[in-house]
């Protein structure tokens, strides 16, 4: 179990560094000015040559990254282009945030997803599971942006009124406020989220109630529900497990949009920004950050996984 | 096996009457079983045997009430121990399923929860009746001593892939009969395991049934494990019951066409190439389902009359306990050949240059920074027109060797020579012609065709590659091929799905022998084919043998098979040869204990020859194989610190015959011919 | 005598193991093929999923010629009216017929997704079929490239290499070109892994050992002997990065990076005007439903495929 940590971890950092490594050379593709950006077209060359030397610019490729990433991983992104503060004094509350919204849309989707996949299997075939099956397929692949746009225009302000159409800042406020707040936007999410976890919730109770095992546990004269709950779900939602940590990614993807229709200042509009401004170290620390977060979610979901699985656990037969 | 049972029991373990059941396929009912009728007394074992569906796992299922979602019970009843099993519902049927009736099947180890502990499992037996946990745990472990299974303790603490094949299936069984069920259904319940461990999960089975007194219903393909563990036994055809009687009785005195037919397709009773040829049963196995005339076996029956499609056969009365359903069956005995009996001659020229010559050929493996000796030095001759037969179980080295000779594994150690040129280690450094002068035919034929080529296309590119041959050419020459094997000249536009599982074999030794190969490999052949189809494969590979003079290694566990095929027989354990020499040679005393071992564990169609020798424990692990002899746990002859310090070479003990063993020839000779009634 | 049927309503179905169901042993492909086509062709949902997806390609097509007003022609007054029987959308922020530049709008998503679709689909495929065959240090190597690329969300990713494209110029220029491109590539890792695990499957199965023991060569086997036995999850994971492939340019176009005003772009749609939602919700849920429609027809059409290619 130990080795196998301690592989996933390895191939984690592997991945990581290499991100590192890609997204800087991504930005430093084209000749990148900032002097240029900042100081604007009026400036002169050596105003823009002095500018680029004080920020480190002029110097070679490998030793600007080797010196950008040194300071990352210290928690040090660099400061912006535009108004020279540090990228971090933004880029933390902005995560907090996203973090909060990511963690209440999860809370949202995880049950309901498990749930509807399980009675899809368990209904196979019939209309309930055609039903879940087909509308989570749908649901999955309509852009957060749009779903948000029709639960505003239905539950919000302008129709129904159930809920704000816009979150803000939500800087104070209180837990319910911010769930009220935030509670159209984490729908949004996690109903494109739905698809995917209940089909694979589906599939593995499924394959789960194919296997011999099932038959020789109702062959054994066990209740339909313990049948159920000891060995078909104990083993068909390994699966599930491990694709839920997976979907972290798509998450905050999905963040960037609905950030923006909902005017939250989360690290997905910060990036937004960032990006729009070409302010690239900002940009840079975002994306390096979403690829940690991913990271640290397929690590723990590989690490659940080893934890539920005997098989992993304890390696194979002595 | 005592004399069978003549008379049935007022309330018999099990009674089926009339029993149909069909399966709804694309909208479509098809009968699976067609209306059968047994009876099981109490305490009697019986054997249900037939080819691939036949209905028997079919039937197996219904008396659990376990079919299929598109499967009915459309007409008949099940009644066991008293019980209308087809009345049952909800707790009524949870209750007989779990006192009344216990089933064990294939692949145990996927019979158990990967996710939970033996313990819980075998616990959740007891539980069930009601029994609170420290009691559930004692009779688990009683329940588990009872299967022989040594240390129960740190078993039940263990999961389910932490165990051998054999122990697994132990624990299936403790489980299924610690409730002391009427009836015990046995599905294939051995195939799949070493020959070694099946013997003592058969001989285990006997004995528990014996004590717990239950009825068995047991269902196999294998004719010598029936005869080994059933008084009673039902022949099965296209879901019909064709012949039914006591075991020895339909084994020695059988009164239908496929019953005799599917005895003669066996190598029985020591039965050779150069003796005799296998008969073949014509025709196909019928699809599932499919519509079939009166008798159900009348495309295949060379005895059949106009009277077979269109008036059912009703059950004959051969002896009061023999049953036949043929028209004929006075005449079953005198069903002529479907193919000839022309021995082959086996003249083998050794005066000439060998065509294969292995020298301490050796394959480690690393894995988890573990060091797996696979083969550990075989040396082996071989020469043109010759059959080197292979014997070994799961971890001898067989496979590895296969392909290590062909290339496809590149060996850590030795070397490959081929009509006196050495071979290169790796494939990839063969020339074409080396390439083409070693080929395989695989045991899958699924597998080993590509679903989306037609056997036109295989064929041609093999030629083509192999060959040289092309365009016009090799169109005549895939034509020939073709026919070689006896497929219809139609196969060559048809694509492996629409082939049954004879016929893709057949294309897979087409296309072996496209490039006309000095040497080809059949790594079990016909392991995943039905019997009635093994036999014309069989006599396929020894035809060709004749007229192009190929060498074989041919690998099987099926023992009457490798003594039918092969001139010289190697017998590997542990990536090591224990045992090298003609056929009748090693098959007869003095040989080595493995091989003795072995011998007796394989049930046949004749009975118990000998005595059977219980190898204890399990097969010792490649990564971890013991000191000295590396036999030498398992060895009913140990003889001492010998054994377990120094490992015997492979030595010469009569001409043409070596063994490694330190137990002199002589002595060997001794004992076992005193061994052998 | 009732018919007691299959007591385990979830136990699968079971054809035990057989030659196939026809009279004769040997069928033909042709048959085979003919059925699945024909079960795809009867499935409701197909037919709904197609009529969606072809609908928006003919306006796509043909969309400035039907619709009734010009798509940029802001001269109706007011801005912001709802529906009439005039304009059964409404009009939009600046006076625009909303009907129209729906009608319109298809024509900035159908130009990319299918061509990005196509882009991703060949790549990623190529590179599984490298990865899944070779195995090993190259599996590893470039399947830790793949896992960085992956950690990254596919639109951050989009936005990331849009804007590094256009880091030397003022603003942000984003041409369907660059669309396609950018899609394509970032679609490219998720489709290689999935061919990654169809080719691993068939990497082990005898015909790959049969056709090396012919002396056939690494690309003759990965081209002709693997890849027509992983067209089948190629083509459902076609379909499905189709859907995706809209739902990425929608998205794209809503954050900025799209076409620009006054083009009727059904994100550039949603993302001018939602801040009026609570006035003229007409101007957004059209666009969206547009969006909502196309990507669930395309997503019928591949799920049909996948039951009938992957049951």
């Amino acid at each position: 179990m130990l080795r196998y940590v301690a592989h996933r971890l390895l191939l984690g950092l592997v991945s990581l560094l290499l991100l590192s490594m890609m997204i800087y050379a991504a930005a430093q593709v084209l000749p990148g000015n900032p002097g240029r950006l900042v100081l604007g077209r009026e400036a002169t060359p050596d105003a823009v040559r002095l500018f680029n030397h004080r920020l480190g610019v002029d110097r070679p490729l490998p030793v600007r990254y080797g010196d950008w990433l040194g300071h990352a991983v210290r928690g040090d992104f660099g400061s912006n282009y535009t108004d020279g503060r540090p990228v971090t004094d933004d880029l933390v509350p902005a995560l907090e945030r996203s973090m909060f919204l990511a963690i209440y849309a999860f809370l949202l989707c995880i049950p309901v997803s498990i749930f509807a996949g399980v009675t899809a299997a368990l209904r196979r075939g019939r209309p309930a599971d055609r039903f879940i099956t087909v509308g989570g397929l749908s649901l999955a692949v309509i852009p957060e942006f749009v779903l948000g746009a029709i639960l505003v225009t239905l539950l919000g302000p302008g129709f129904l009124n159930l809920f704000p159409g816009i979150a803000g800042t939500l800087e104070g406020a209180s837990l319910w406020t911010k769930l009220d707040s935030l509670f159209l936007p984490a729908l949004a999410l996690a109903l494109v989220l739905f698809g995917y976890i209940a089909r694979m919730a589906r599939a593995g109770t499924m394959e789960a109630l194919d296997a011999d095992f099932t038959r020789t546990a109702t062959l054994k004269g066990l209740r339909r529900r313990d049948v159920l709950s000891r060995h078909v779900l104990r083993n068909g939602l390994l699966p599930t497990i491990a694709v839920i940590s997976t979907q972290v990614g798509y998450l905050f993807g999905g963040i960037v949009a609905i950030e923006k229709l909902f005017g939250y200042p989360g690290i997905g509009f910060l990036t937004l920004t960032a990006a729009q401004i070409k302010n690239f170290p900002m940009l840079l620390a975002c994306v390096l950050v979403l690829g940690v977060v991913y990271f640290i979610a397929t690590l723990t979901g590989d690490l659940l996984m080893a934890a539920l699985n005997p098989r992993v656990r304890l390696g194979d037969r002595q | 096996m005592s004399a069978a049972v003549a008379i049935v029991p007022a309330t018999a373990a099990l009674s089926i009457q009339d029993l149909e059941i069909v399966y709804r396929v694309r909208g479509h009912d098809r009968e699976v079983v067609r209306g059968i009728s047994l009876e099981i007394g109490k305490q009697q074992s019986y054997g249900l045997v037939g080819e691939s569906g036949c209905g028997k796992s079919t039937a197996a299922l219904s008396i659990v009430r376990y079919l299929p979602r598109n499967g009915a019970v459309s007409r008949g009843s099940i009644q066991v121990a008293g019980t209308d099993v087809l009345a049952l519902r909800g707790e009524s049927l949870r209750r007989y399923r779990r006192d009344v009736v216990s089933m064990v099947y294939q692949n145990p180890g996927s019979a158990l929860n990967p996710a939970l502990r033996i313990g819980r499992q075998v616990a959740e037996v007891f539980t069930l009746r009601g029994a609170g946990r420290s009691e559930a745990r004692d009779r688990s472990l009683a329940a588990l001593r009872e299967v022989n299974i040594a240390d129960p303790d740190s078993v039940l603490k263990r999961y389910p892939h932490q165990l051998s094949g054999g122990m697994q299936q132990r624990v299936v069984i403790a489980m299924a009969l610690a409730t002391n069920p009427s009836l015990l259904i046995l599905d294939e319940p051995t195939t799949g395991l070493d020959a070694t461990v099946e013997a003592e999960v058969l001989e285990l089975i006997s004995v528990l049934q014996q004590k717990h007194s239950t009825a068995v219903l047991f269902i196999s393909h294998n004719l010598g494990v029936i005869r080994k563990m059933c008084e009673r036994v039902g022949v099965l055809y296209a879901g019909e019951l064709v012949e039914e009687g006591p075991t020895e009785e339909i084994l020695g005195n059988p009164h239908h066409p496929y019953t005799v037919g599917l005895l003669r397709c066996l190598p029985r009773g020591g039965l050779r190439k150069d003796r005799g040829k296998l008969d073949t049963i014509p025709g196909f196995l019928p699809p599932i389902g499919a519509d079939l005339p009166a008798c159900v076996y009348v495309n295949r029956c060379a005895l059949a009359q106009d009277i077979c499609a269109t008036e059912k056969p009703p059950d004959f009365r051969v002896r009061a306990d023999h049953f036949s359903r043929c028209h004929f069956h006075d005449k079953a005995q005198e069903l002529p050949r479907a193919t000839e009996n022309v021995p082959v001659s086996t003249a083998i020229d050794r005066g000439a240059q060998p065509l294969l010559k292995v020298d301490g050929l050796a394959k480690t493996f690393r894995q988890d920074g573990h060091d797996i000796q696979a083969l550990a030095g075989v040396t082996a001759v071989l020469w043109p027109g010759e059959t080197l037969g292979l014997v070994g179980e799961s971890g001898s080295g067989k496979t590895t060797f296969a392909r290590t000779l062909l290339g496809i594994v590149e060996s850590s150690e030795g070397s490959v020579e081929v009509d006196g040129r050495e071979l290169a280690a790796k494939l990839s450094d063969r020339s074409a012609a080396d390439v083409a002068a070693l080929q395989i035919v695989f045991q899958n034929p699924d597998s080993a065709l590509n679903r989306r080529h037609t056997v036109r296309r295989m064929l041609k590119r093999t030629l083509s590659k192999l060959a040289g041959v092309g365009g016009g050419a090799a169109d005549v020459r895939a034509q020939e091929l073709v026919d070689a094997v006896r497929l219809p000249e139609r196969a060559l536009s048809a694509r492996p799905t629409g082939l049954s599982g004879g016929q893709k074999q057949r294309v897979a030794i087409a296309r072996a022998f496209a490039g006309e190969p000095r040497l080809v490999v059949c790594d079990e052949p016909t392991s995943a084919l039905d019997v009635s189809v093994q036999a014309a494969i069989l006599n396929l590979l020894v035809d060709l043998q004749e007229s192009k003079r190929t060498s074989y290694v041919f690998i099987s566990h099926d023992l009457g098979v490798v003594r039918y095929l092969s001139d010289r027989i190697a017998v590997l354990y542990l990536g090591r040869v224990m045992e090298l020499g003609p056929a009748e040679t090693v098959f007869g005393p003095p040989h080595h204990p493995y091989t003795e071992a072995l011998l007796s564990a394989v049930p046949t169609v004749e009975g118990e020859q000998r005595q059977r020798i219980a190898l204890q424990g399990d097969i010792p692990s490649a990564a971890d194989p013991p000191t000295g002899c590396v036999f030498h746990t398992r060895c009913p002859r140990f003889l001492g610190e010998i054994c377990k310090s120094i490992e015997p070479p492979l030595v010469e003990v009569e001409p043409d015959h070596a063994m490694r063993c330190h137990i002199p020839v002589e002595d060997l000779r001794r004992l076992q011919s005193a061994a052998t009634p | 005598m009732t018919v007691v049927g299959g007591d385990m309503p979830q136990v699968p179905v079971v054809v035990e193991g057989a030659p196939p169901l026809t009279s004769q042993p040997l069928d033909t492909p042709q048959r085979i093929r003919r059925e699945m086509v024909r079960q795809i062709l009867h499935s409701r949902l197909f037919v709904v999923g197609t009529v969606l997806l072809l609908f928006w390609i003919f306006c796509a097509f043909f969309g400035s010629h039907i619709a009734p007003y010009d798509a940029i022609d802001d001269s109706f007054s007011p801005s912001y009216h709802a529906p009439t029987w005039a304009h059964p959308f409404g009009m939009d922020r600046v006076g625009r017929d909303v009907f129209s530049r729906v009608i319109v709008g298809a024509r900035s998503v159908i130009a990319v997704a299918p061509a990005a679709t196509a882009l991703g689909v060949t790549l990623g495929s190529v590179l599984g079929l490298v990865m899944g065959y070779f195995g090993g240090t190259v599996d590893n190597v470039i399947g830790r490239i793949v896992d960085a690329v992956l950690a990254v969300p596919f639109i951050v990713l989009s936005i990331l290499v849009l804007t590094a494209l256009s880091a030397g110029s003022e603003g942000i220029s984003v041409s369907p070109l660059k669309l396609i491109m950018v899609i394509g590539i970032a679609f490219t890792p998720i489709v290689a892994r999935t061919v990654r695990s169809a080719v691993l499957a068939e990497r082990d199965l005898d015909y790959v050992q049969a056709a090396k023991l012919r002396g056939e060569g690494s690309l003759y086997i990965m081209l002709f002997e693997i890849l027509p036995n992983v067209m089948g999850p190629i083509v459902v994971e076609a379909t499905v990065r189709l859907g995706y492939a809209v739902f990425a340019v929608a998205t794209l176009a809503f954050v900025g990076y799209g076409p620009q005003p006054p083009s009727p772009d059904w994100g550039l749609q949603i993302a001018d005007q939602y801040a009026d939602v609570t006035l003229a919700w007409w101007a957004i849920v059209f666009p969206a439903l547009a969006i909502a429609s196309l990507v669930v027809g395309i997503n019928l059409i591949a799920d049909s495929v996948q039951q009938v290619l992957e049951p």
